[in-house]
């Protein structure tokens, strides 16, 4: 997928000022919030088995190597290839392998956010197949020209039923509907044809299990499971931090994951993929692949904000953040938006084309209090920070201007003369209401705000003045 | 009990009654406060710009000028939770300030934690007649624990009645050098938070930190509202909305 992070700015900017995108933002803000609520209400003690999911999440990753290593063993004893793909570039080679290999023309997919990085369907276009997202979410997307996924559980969310009524009025010639329930009965009519006559499916990866080598996929819509089912082919591509050790683990993360990302005690579908069908088995596709993808990640692994790794990719620092609440996920400029994705897109796509996104957050940590894996996400956010400092890819105002106050405020005498005289002229300029309209080096303040005005004097001059008072007095 | 006063630089420079109020309130309560001269920043800024240098130069004038005191308290959540959750990060590699910052770091307060914690005060100096909001600042609320604390010193007031708003946790939209750097986006938490404040009834809204302090009250005269107080919980608990001394 094409990076535009640079320009968070500009998209937020463009997002505030959507009055559409804003009505659809504000009618789902609250849902998520208070559903995850009610559903980690239902568990005794709900801190605990955050606990229990970060420190899981945390052991796979401390000995990735070996955990992969097992997953492998175990998938190729069942009967699966695993196929490891180092860049982005290299999921579409293998995919497209894989097709021509097993003479396939048309693809069928549920949602692979992994697939976004490496924009495969446009290769697959490209290579002359057809590919078809069954994910409703995605089928929209798909369907208006591939509009970039705003959220990686609601891929769709920034949109309204009735754009979405508009949009299948248009693109498949029907009569307008109105309900959500027509529809996607609308959209499941179109899909399913696909479902049979597809050669190959790909789904994503929620978790590789290492000890049973399988693929668990948690979905809502059915999709999944007809996916990787129907076809003859399904091929599973996912990130080599998505390995957890056990079976045992993937049932205390399936506590967490669908109570975060969408409050629900348990998602509607869970599959636990384990290998083809095996010989006289009725169910299952005759050949499966496990493309196993690094692009980043094992950097990420090595560095100060591994943590990130961790994610299983609820959205709920998403859901709760109050930047992303009102900009939404398009103005982050990739596939991963939020908190979490100020993280990701700089590790993915390089520091240098996403300055903005470590900056786009207020370090209010709702996100650190909801992930369900106790990812620090503003300490992460920071370190990259720290990174963009230190390698000077900030502009040369900002720097200079934090390292003017701290060597001002390393330096108490000349401190105190310089806001004595600083608040003196800014008190000056306090209009009726002890208002300050504008400030220079503050336009981004004061474009949408007033800057309460300093009272005058400092505290540490009053003080001193208070404390040299008491002391003549008292003589 | 030497209790040492981290004014903060926003208070130092911006509302120094704050400072004052929050004074009173440690003095009133018995405290014998100390108020090193040569205070000046805790370094956050830097930290949160990623300057990593500079944030340990000013965490370690801080640490000089705090150690002898056998608590720190400072009338900002943000300021207090930089001290007690941060600064043992920028010392992971040097054990002997690590020691140091960790000790005061375990003595740091934010006003109200202390005064309802450690001071175990049952009634403040301060009058207030009226209807409050609370907004619960983010460091003070996910890093320092405080929700119920300044909530039961209110409580303890006669004339204040409390009308919760909706989202009373929900970031206002400062975070330091982010409400300049992205304006727009910060200009909007803000006005979303004066929305909640207006729908709640209440006249004045309160709470525990300038920054958050100067973005809400910006927001809102912009928003054209004259009329609605925006006061730091100190004011309000010491009663002091008058200017400072001097």
């Amino acid at each position: 997928m094409q990076v535009a992070s640079m320009h968070f700015r500009e998209r937020a900017h463009v997002k505030l000022n959507d009055a559409v995108l804003q009505g659809n933002l504000s009618k789902i803000k609250g849902k998520f919030v208070a559903k995850r609520l009610a559903a980690i209400g239902e568990l005794e003690d709900f801190e605990a088995t955050r606990e229990a999911g970060s420190a899981i999440r945390q052991r796979a990753l401390d000995d990735l190597d070996v955990w992969l290593e097992m997953f492998e063993r175990n998938a190729v004893a069942r009967g699966a290839t695993v196929l490891y793909a180092q860049t982005p570039a290299e999921i579409n080679t293998l995919v497209l392998e894989i097709a021509a290999r097993h003479e396939v023309r048309k693809i069928i997919k549920s949602k692979s956010m992994v697939s976004e990085e490496s924009a495969l369907d446009h290769a697959i276009e490209a290579a002359g197949l057809t590919v078809i997202e069954t994910d409703l979410g995605e089928y929209i997307l798909q369907l208006n020209d591939y509009e970039p996924p705003s959220h990686i559980v609601g891929p769709a969310l920034h949109k309204s039923k009735e754009e979405v009524a508009e949009l299948f009025h248009v693109k498949h010639g029907t009569p307008r509907k109105t309900g959500v329930e027509e529809l996607c009965l609308e959209a499941r009519g179109m899909l399913r044809q696909h479902y049979l006559t597809a050669g190959m499916g790909i789904s994503g990866g929620n978790f590789f299990v290492a000890e049973s080598g399988s693929v668990v996929l948690v979905t809502n819509e059915g999709n999944a499971t007809l996916t990787t089912t129907l076809p003859r082919v399904h091929v599973a591509i996912s990130g080599i931090e998505k390995i957890v050790p056990t079976l045992e683990d993937v049932a205390t993360l399936m506590r967490l994951l669908p109570r975060s990302a969408t409050g629900q005690s348990i998602s509607n579908y869970v599959d636990v993929l384990t290998g083809p069908k095996g010989e006289g088995e009725f169910h299952g596709v005759d050949h499966m692949y496990f493309i196993i993808v690094d692009s980043g990640r094992s950097e990420i692994l090595g560095s100060d904000v591994s943590e990130a790794l961790r994610c299983i990719r609820c959205g709920a620092c998403m859901n709760h953040c109050p930047v992303y609440q009102n900009v939404g996920g398009h103005a982050y400029g990739w596939v991963y938006p939020g908190p979490i994705g100020s993280i990701l897109t700089p590790m993915y796509v390089g520091l240098e084309n996403a300055l903005d996104l470590p900056h786009a957050s207020t370090l209010c940590n709702q996100c650190g209090v909801v992930c369900p894996v106790k990812i620090p996400l503003p300490d992460l956010q920071r370190k990259l920070r720290e990174r963009e400092f230190a390698e000077d890819l900030r502009p040369w105002h900002e720097r200079t201007g934090i390292k003017l106050w701290a060597w001002l405020a390393a330096r108490p005498r000349l401190y105190a003369c310089a806001s004595r005289l600083g608040m003196r002229m800014l008190h000056r300029r306090a209009d009726a209401h002890g208002m300050i309209g504008w400030l220079p080096f503050g336009g981004g303040w004061t474009e949408g705000r007033d800057m309460p005005a300093p009272q005058g004097r400092t505290f540490r001059d009053l003080y001193a003045q208070r404390q040299r008072n008491a002391g003549s007095s008292s003589k | 009990m030497r209790v040492g006063f981290f004014v903060t630089c926003l208070v130092d420079l911006m509302r120094p009654s704050v400072g004052f109020a929050a004074l009173q309130l440690l003095e009133a309560a018995g405290a014998d406060v100390l108020v090193p001269a040569s205070q000046t920043c805790c370094g956050q800024p830097a930290y949160n710009a990623g300057d990593r240098a500079d944030a340990i130069i000013l965490a370690r004038k801080f640490v000089g000028e705090f150690e002898g005191c056998d608590y720190i308290v400072a009338p900002s959540g943000s300021c207090s939770g930089m001290v007690r959750t941060h600064y043992a990060e920028l010392f992971a590699d040097d054990a002997a300030m690590l020691a140091r910052v960790q000790a005061l770091a375990a003595r740091t307060y934010e006003l109200t934690d202390f005064l309802v914690n450690v001071l175990k005060v049952k009634e403040v100096p301060g009058t207030f007649a009226g209807t409050v909001t609370y907004h619960d600042c983010c460091a003070g609320l996910r890093e320092m624990g405080v929700k119920s604390q300044p909530r039961a010193l209110l409580a303890t007031m006669p004339g204040v009645k409390l009308a919760e708003m909706a989202e009373c946790e929900t970031c206002c939209g400062f975070g330091g050098t982010f409400s300049i750097k992205f304006g727009e986006i910060s200009s909007r938490l803000a006005d979303n938070k004066c929305q909640h404040v207006a729908n709640s009834g209440a006249k004045t809204v309160v709470l525990g930190d300038l920054g958050c302090m100067l973005s809400i009250e910006g927001r809102m005269r912009r928003r054209g509202d004259t009329t609605t107080r925006v006061m730091h919980i100190a004011e309000v608990l010491a009663g002091s909305t008058a200017d400072a001394p001097g």
